[in-house]
């Protein structure tokens, strides 16, 4: 791996953690309110698999989608000040920690309705296909949004008209509290694009260079024409589902079995093992990463509200529209 | 050149015949017109494309523009309407038909949840110029899953604007209007329309995409409808003719926003109002109109705004029974002498 690709991915997992540990401390003193569903544990997924894509790539992401957006490179003090709620926010304050958008970025959110990525990462596709661009969409999902109906809805279509789709399963093993056991009969999420033609594969989502490796394999199929690729990453969210939920339907052995298996420090000894960076530069990479967090933290504070409560419901004003464009 | 002066030269004298067409013809046309302007236009749905649509609307457009741009989908509502969305996101301006209004409920996350809102969560920085056409109503005995009005639901949606084309004239403007909107659009279509008639001029200025029109202009009582109930009030206004009432009838063309400045006029002349509509009456699309006017025009009104409306029950099989759960002209013409009162002749 180059050494400035180790740096990059060593930053973002280290600022992923940081901002959502960050997030959730703003979040118990009150600045940050409503339904907030961190991050940590899963790092390698959005990380392996952004890094691994292209800037003209579009993401369609889900309500646990702060990462999504800083690897991105949406700032971390517009993902903040958007969990504040203010209008500096990547949303304007109009979306909130569910609904992070970067039109420029070609990040489309931010779905707070587990299914809804699929037909918006289609629709993306099908302009694609239809106006011959080179790009591909990088659509994530849950384990549990496996069983929505536009899963096999959107898997079907993408497979029929062979769409420039990559699917990640951000396979976490819960549905809120229910296990996947419990939720999927053949819980192999990689294994039920089969059913439409869709290859796919199962990667160790807690071992970002193999989320990495995997993803680039999967985006060449995309992007040569071949149509979706279903690539499901295993791995785990230390928290609970949201700042509301206390774990309880899970063993803290379970939790600890897993943290031992931590996405940023077995990066961490990899990096050294291989050569590729030094303790030094870790150690420096992680004082920035704290200091951007601080400094998000900040501006969210400093900044101010919105206060336009009826403007962007609609293009044009309701009450005028005459179509003079028909 | 001496040839077109004499084509010209022989409709002389020849009184020219209003063009009439069907509104699936105009649809139709409407549909052509703004897929060879744009090319950022594409129709997706069951069976648009090489059938021709259910009922003709997308007829000759698959082989005219192939099959990236009109487009048949599997049955998955809610993915193919949330497949709009996304490509309305990026760039595209798709036009969705859903066959039926009844199958619009399992599309209802993609319209409501996404289309009407992206825009606002995102802070304005997107548009969604998506239109979803679907026709609905009570049609001739196809019970009760397919024989809904969707009207109540839709228009309680910030982020949506409706129309509800009753003509042929209209139904080609206000598709040609609703593609050209940036904002999502969803355009409702009566099932009994379609091969209805009408005068059709392509030439002539459309009027905003949601201003309401003066159907029969008239003194005594303002019957307000949309749809197929246009007909059934102009029907009752000829039977009141005979009793001496002048009833004016408006057809509302637009559900989200009303057009209130049109309302407000027309009970300032009338000073009653009847809102008409073929929905079940509780909590419909009548109620909210009624209450805008009794709210907005309680000065203009001589006695509240009533209403006359689609029965609370389920739509039957049998005929006798479908055509006693919706209104019709006896139904509208009682209404209104109830509303007026004994008549001094």
């Amino acid at each position: 791996m180059q050494r400035q690709l180790a740096h990059q991915i060593w930053y973002d997992m280290v600022l992923a953690r940081l901002f959502e540990q960050a997030a959730a401390e703003q979040y118990a003193q009150g600045r940050i309110a409503g339904f907030l569903h961190l991050y940590p544990g899963e790092e390698a997924v959005a990380v392996g698999t952004l890094r691994a894509a292209d800037t003209g790539d579009y993401v369609v992401s889900t309500y646990r989608e702060h990462v999504h957006a800083l690897v991105w490179g949406i700032t971390p003090e517009a993902v903040m000040a958007e969990l504040f709620g203010k209008a500096t926010g990547c949303s304007g304050g109009y979306g909130g920690s569910m609904h992070l958008f970067d039109a420029g970025r070609r990040f489309l959110g931010g779905y707070a309705i587990v299914g809804e990525t699929f037909p918006v990462a289609i629709g993306v596709g099908y302009w694609l296909r239809l106006t011959g661009a080179p790009d591909a969409v990088l659509c994530y999902f849950g384990d549990g949004a496996a069983n929505q109906g536009t899963f096999h809805e959107s898997l079907n279509m993408a497979a029929l008209w062979k769409l420039p789709v990559l699917f990640v399963c951000e396979n976490n093993h819960y549905q809120i509290g229910t296990e996947i056991h419990r939720h999927t009969a053949v819980p192999e999420i990689h294994r039920h694009g089969t059913a439409y033609g869709i290859p796919g594969r199962r990667v160790d989502g807690m071992d970002v260079v193999a989320v990495y490796e995997a993803t680039r394999m999967a985006l060449e199929h995309v992007r040569a024409g071949n149509g979706p690729y279903l690539l499901e990453c295993e791995t785990y969210r230390y928290r609970g589902h949201s700042m509301a939920d206390p774990g309880a339907y899970r063993s803290a052995l379970e939790v600890a079995e897993l943290r031992a298996r931590d996405p940023i420090d077995g990066f961490r000894e990899r990096v050294l093992h291989e050569g590729w960076l030094e303790q030094a530069e870790l150690e420096q990479a992680e004082r920035e990463a704290r200091a951007a967090v601080e400094a998000a933290v900040a501006f969210a504070e400093e900044s101010l509200e919105p206060t336009n409560l009826e403007q962007d419901v609609y293009v044009q004003p309701l009450d005028l529209y005459d179509g003079t464009k028909a | 050149m001496k040839r077109a002066h004499n084509d010209r030269a022989g409709l002389v004298g020849v009184s020219r015949p209003a063009p009439v067409l069907q509104v699936w013809q105009a649809l139709n046309i409407a549909h052509d017109e703004v897929m060879a302007r744009d090319e950022s236009v594409f129709i997706l749905g069951e069976d648009v494309g090489l059938y021709g649509g259910s009922y003709r609307v997308t007829q000759g457009l698959f082989a005219k523009y192939g099959e990236w741009r009109v487009r048949d989908t599997p049955i998955s509502e809610n993915s193919f309407t949330g497949l709009g969305v996304g490509a309305a996101l990026v760039g595209g301006r798709p036009i969705v038909e859903i066959m039926t209004i009844n199958f619009a409920l399992l599309a209802l996350d993609a319209i409501i949840n996404m289309a009407a809102k992206l825009r606002y969560m995102s802070g304005g920085q997107f548009k969604v110029p998506l239109v979803v056409r679907s026709p609905g109503g009570v049609a001739r005995q196809l019970a009760a899953q397919h024989s809904q009005r969707l009207e109540h639901t839709l228009m309680n949606v910030p982020g949506l604007r409706i129309v509800a084309p009753a003509t042929p004239q209209d139904a080609y403007w206000q598709l040609k209007q609703a593609v050209a909107c940036d904002d999502p659009v969803i355009v409702l279509e009566h099932e009994l329309l379609y091969f209805t008639e009408g005068p059709f001029d392509p030439g002539a200025d459309p009027p905003p995409m949601h201003a309401a029109a003066v159907r029969r202009r008239g003194r005594d009582i303002s019957l307000i409808a949309w749809h197929r109930m246009v007909d059934v009030c102009l029907e009752a206004a000829r039977e009141l003719e005979a009793d001496g009432i002048d009833a004016e009838v408006v057809d509302l063309r637009s559900l989200r926003p009303i057009d209130l400045p049109l309302l407000l006029e027309s009970v300032s002349r009338t000073h009653r109002a009847l809102v008409v509509e073929e929905d079940c009456r509780f909590a419909g699309a009548g109620a909210e109109i009624a209450a805008t006017l009794n709210e907005a025009g309680f000065f203009e009104l001589e006695a509240p705004v009533q209403r006359v409306a689609g029965r609370d029950v389920p739509t039957p099989y049998n005929a006798r029974l479908e055509a006693a759960s919706i209104p019709d002209a006896a139904a509208v013409v009682r209404a209104v002498r109830g509303l007026l009162g004994p008549r001094e002749k």
